[in-house]
């Protein structure tokens, strides 16, 4: 599983970072997760908001933060 | 009607019971300090009301408009109508100085005309659901939708402007090129959007409450301490160049609308006039240096200065343009 984190430096994206890998502990998945940081990246995938969170290249959050659980729910 | 926009709008009640609290405690509220005390309290908590109930429900209406989707509405439309449509999406489109780029950068990957970001731009910062709200609380329902009115319009003839100056070239290079995927957006579900808009509160309520206490201490300052006569001839009816000083004073400064609020209404009190009370609030929310620094990063020296011209000019004469009306007819 890839999973991109995407947003360039504001809070809101470190804190959807945490509760990614977070999530992904206890869920005790296989994943690869990628901070996406770059301006020109993020457009290029056709992104807009931050904090943003892909998995296997489809757009699953868009400008939001949710929490670890419903991350659990997101990432199984 | 009356009462909705005095004890709704307005919290007039709140003041009173301000005013009681203060007195039981023996101060004069007609006193300066009382007075600033006063000031400063109903101001700060009617604001930080307004701000919890007005972002909540502006995410709520705004979670169903990421930028994404606003890209893709925009992709339908060509020429004026595009712009007028820009213009409309930027006052529900989730936004802040610090997005700007972003979300430029993506408009222009997508292939939208310069003409059309740029009314989004403009509109963007200036006028959304919550300046109306806000607007209508302090100086009234009909000058809230003129507010509104004229700051569409400058958004629609801003954009059309830099798009009839054919400005492509003056985008940076990084921009050249690049073509964005097309994403799905994922669809929220009712409880997701209420968890989005209680996010939305408690983020904005952190970034925006220092700024509302800067605001309400200015604010409460010029209401009590600085006299009715130095407003009256800078800022009001004597001073013909109010409307300009007030624009590029307001520009450079960095705060939404809620932290601008309380300095204007102290500042209208003392009989500054409405219009240039106005012109202030737009160029402080409209443009800042921060923003303009980061625009600076996607498009060139050329294309920055027509639409920081732009943007003064309009907000001038929309300032004047407020204070002919108010002479004319009763807002």
């Amino acid at each position: 599983m890839e999973i991109k984190v995407i947003g360039a430096g504001c809070k809101e994206c470190d804190t959807l970072y945490q509760n990614v890998e977070e999530a992904v502990k206890e869920l005790g998945k296989d994943a690869k997760i990628e901070k996406v940081e770059e301006l020109i990246e993020i457009v290029k995938l056709g992104v807009l908001s931050a904090p943003s969170l892909m998995i296997d290249g489809k757009l699953i959050v868009s400008g939001r933060v949710p929490g670890v659980g419903e991350l659990k729910k997101l990432l199984s | 009607m009356e009462f909705i926009q005095d004890e709704v709008l307005r919290m007039t009640w709140l003041s009173r019971l301000l005013r009681l609290a203060l007195e039981e405690l023996g101060l004069n509220v007609d006193s300066r300090i009382g007075g600033s005390l006063h000031f400063f309290l109903y101001d700060c908590v009617k604001i930080t009301i307004y701000l919890c109930v007005l972002i909540f429900a502006i995410s709520y209406v705004q979670s169903f408009f990421p930028p994404e989707r606003t890209k893709k509405i925009l992709g339908h439309f060509r020429g004026l109508s595009a712009n007028l449509v820009a213009a409309l999406l930027g006052t529900v489109t989730p936004f802040c100085s610090c997005s700007s780029i972003p979300i430029f950068m993506g408009f222009t990957a997508a292939g939208l005309p310069l003409g059309v970001s740029f009314s989004f731009l403009i509109s963007s910062p200036m006028v959304d659901l919550g300046s109306l709200v806000l607007l209508s609380g302090i100086f009234g329902i009909r000058i809230a939708f003129v507010y509104v009115l004229l700051g569409l319009c400058l958004a629609v003839l801003g954009g059309a402007v830099i798009e009839h100056l054919g400005m492509e070239n003056e985008v940076e290079d990084i921009l050249r090129g690049v073509s964005a995927v097309e994403q799905d957006i994922p669809t929220l579900s009712f409880k997701e959007r209420l968890s989005y808009a209680k996010e939305q509160v408690k983020t904005t309520f952190r970034k925006v409450f220092p700024y509302i206490l800067l605001g309400v201490g200015i604010g409460s300052f010029i209401h009590n301490w600085i006299p009715k006569a130095w407003v009256l001839s800078l800022l009001g009816a004597r001073n013909p160049f109010g409307v300009i000083l007030a624009t590029l004073v307001g520009i450079p400064m960095y705060a939404d609308i809620f932290g601008t609020i309380p300095i204007a209404e102290s500042l209208l009190l003392k009989g500054a006039e409405l219009g240039t009370v106005l012109s202030f609030m737009m160029g402080v929310t409209t443009l800042s240096l921060p923003s303009m620094i980061m625009l600076r990063k996607v498009i060139k020296p050329k294309l920055l200065g027509i639409f920081v011209g732009i943007c003064v000019v309009g907000i001038i004469l929309i300032g004047y343009l407020f204070n002919a009306l108010q002479a004319v007819l009763p807002l």
